[in-house]
């Protein structure tokens, strides 16, 4: 039993946490693992070559409950975890965060302040393919761009796997399942899989992390997640790091526009 | 068992030339067509287009007869008056579904038992009848196919009209089980030859063990209505609609309205069982209310509702959901776990 698997171990048998969401190795790849009793930990393991970002389950209710966890963390959920907090999302004090050092010692990120840090100190190098792709669209004309995203965004299938997949699309009722008025319509066209895809990307506006997961969780591996990569880039040059730059969570009291009021 | 009625050797190398005729002849021939990482059915103009290389597409052939969206009438207010106009039949072209699989063509068995269940849904068999299904027998498979486990084969021939088999460099085995499939035949007899000798089809096919069978399934889930087992299973599950739209079987729809004033389209799109609106009232009550409740639906009607009401199964083993799953909800996986689990 390694230090991580030791440690959950312990958490659960004490009774400190009810359910650790950590990783194991499913079929060819990584997957979450919902650890309820000290059995489970057998197939913990740690990774930071899971797809998904199992910053995502924090919001469920009906898995997390109101009794304490913990989360085993990489990169993308505490970066996802920040932002969850900024947006009130999260009760800091049921939630235990766990992070694997390379020695494979546990560390247990206790305030906003340390996850910044680590966050900071821990921070991937940029997907070189994610790069090249914007780089090439980005040299594109209008209209190559429009044949581009009509002919990539054609094939989306709309099963919102992009949604379900991303820490930060936790709407009771998204946008696309409002009807009155339609916003989008819901069935499969080309125009509406782009507007749907425009929708999920001005409402990650200066929220998203980068983590990629709306992407990988395509299953016609459409290349969405340059779009969310990009408008982060964006907005940053636009209006700035930081506070400023969480675009769709900040409101000034005295806004000159009366919807605030 | 599935008759054959013809037997035939084909050179491997004309196939192509049999394919450009069907593709003059048929006004519509979908095909496996790759577009960046993926393959996909769609229509083809020209041999060239086919991907015969990937042994599988992300999503099934059943859009071919159920796409994913439809319209089922227009409409147009005048006054007080409306007036409705059906889909024209002639708008469903003849179509040949070329280089599928075993487990596409099963898929239509338990598609039409669905959509004749009582209600004779004459939009789908329309299209269904307009459909020739030539499919190459499997010989290769991966870890997520398990049609032999749910009573399909990588050469299984029900619901083809015609199956190819790959038997070596030079030849190609061609089984005809239906009239649909003697007549695409017939637009260039002369490339096929009688078989002169029984082949070995069996020895070529892709080698895949029976893990289980649908039987103990359903004789497993039948009774497990309140098992802790689907919560469980589901825990990770993220609630998308992937599994069922790349699932060959899958046949819930929606019912939509598109409305542009005094006039519009009703539209019949494909709606997915995992999603948390799919059972939502107008109330607001949800008699579906968790993901556990929602992945319990999904594998009853498949394994229990399906084989009770229609006596055919929801499932042709393709292991179409278990690639798309963004958190690798294995269904073969789920299914063994279920068939060697006592009632909880």
């Amino acid at each position: 039993m390694n230090k991580l698997q030791e440690k959950a171990t312990n958490l659960l048998k004490e009774g400190t946490v009810k359910l650790i969401i950590g990783f194991e190795q499913g079929n060819n790849k990584i997957r979450p693992l919902f650890c309820e009793k000290p059995e489970d930990v057998e197939k913990l393991i740690y990774s930071d070559d899971c797809s998904t970002n199992n910053a995502v389950y924090l919001t469920k209710k009906e898995l997390i409950g109101n009794d304490k966890i913990a989360i085993i963390a990489t990169y993308k959920e505490v970066a996802s975890i920040i932002q969850l907090n900024k947006e009130n999302q999260i009760k800091k004090e049921n939630l235990m965060v766990l992070t694997v050092g390379k020695d494979g010692d546990v560390t247990e990120l206790t305030s906003f302040e340390e996850m910044e840090k680590f966050c900071e100190e821990s921070t991937p190098a940029p997907d070189p393919v994610v790069a090249a792709l914007v780089e090439r669209i980005d040299k594109m004309s209008r209209e190559e761009r429009w044949a581009y995203w009509k002919s990539e965004l054609n094939k989306c299938i709309r099963c919102y796997a992009c949604r379900a997949a991303c820490p930060l699309c936790y709407c009771n009722r998204c946008i696309s399942e409002v009807n009155c008025p339609q916003w989008l319509d819901p069935w499969k066209s080309t125009l509406s899989n782009i507007e749907w895809q425009i929708n999920r990307v001005m409402h990650m506006s200066g929220r998203c992390t980068g983590c990629g997961a709306c992407a990988k969780a395509c299953p016609l591996d459409l290349p969405i997640g340059i779009l969310t990569k990009k408008m982060s880039t964006d907005i940053k040059e636009m209006l700035g790091e930081g506070e400023g730059g969480n675009v769709l969570s900040t409101f000034n009291p005295n806004d000159k526009e009366n919807f605030i009021h | 068992m599935i008759e054959v009625m013809e037997k035939y050797i084909i050179k491997t190398e004309q196939i192509d030339t049999w394919l450009k005729r069907i593709i003059e002849s048929i006004p519509r021939v979908l095909a496996p067509v790759s577009s960046g990482t993926k393959t996909e059915f769609r229509k083809i103009k020209s041999t060239e287009e086919v991907d015969n290389k990937s042994f599988t597409t992300t999503v099934s052939a059943k859009a071919a007869a159920f796409p994913p969206v439809e319209t089922l009438f227009k409409y147009q207010k005048d006054g007080k008056d409306t007036t409705l106009t059906e889909e024209s039949f002639d708008k469903y072209p003849e179509t040949v579904l070329w280089h599928a699989r075993s487990c596409d063509a099963m898929g239509f068995s338990p598609l039409s038992a669905i959509f004749d269940w009582d209600y004779k849904d004459n939009i789908y068999d329309e299209r269904r009848n307009k459909l020739t299904i030539v499919t190459f027998a499997c010989i290769q498979s991966d870890e997520c196919c398990f049609c032999t486990s749910v009573g399909g084969g990588p050469g299984n021939v029900e619901g083809s009209d015609i199956q190819l088999t790959t038997l070596n460099a030079t030849d190609t085995l061609v089984e005809v089980m239906t009239e649909k499939g003697q007549k695409l035949i017939a637009l260039l007899p002369d490339i096929f030859q009688p078989l002169s000798e029984e082949v070995d089809k069996e020895a070529v096919l892709a080698k895949m063990p029976v893990r289980f069978t649908k039987e103990e399934i359903k004789e497993h889930v039948s009774n497990a209505f309140d098992s802790p087992v689907w919560k469980r299973q589901s825990a990770r599950c993220l609630g998308c609609g992937a599994c069922a739209f790349v699932c060959p079987t899958c046949a819930c729809f929606d019912i939509q309205e598109d409305a542009h004033g005094s006039h519009g389209r009703r539209l019949r799109c494909w709606d997915a069982c995992g999603f948390s609106l799919f059972t939502q009232h107008t109330s607001g009550y949800n008699p579906r209310p968790t993901q556990a409740t929602r992945w319990r639906q999904r594998i009853l009607h498949k394994f229990s509702y399906m084989p009770e009401r229609l006596g055919v199964y929801g499932c042709t083993g393709c292991g179409r959901c278990s690639r798309a799953c963004p958190v690798d909800m294995n269904l073969q996986e789920h299914l063994i776990s279920i068939a060697n689990s006592n009632h909880e």
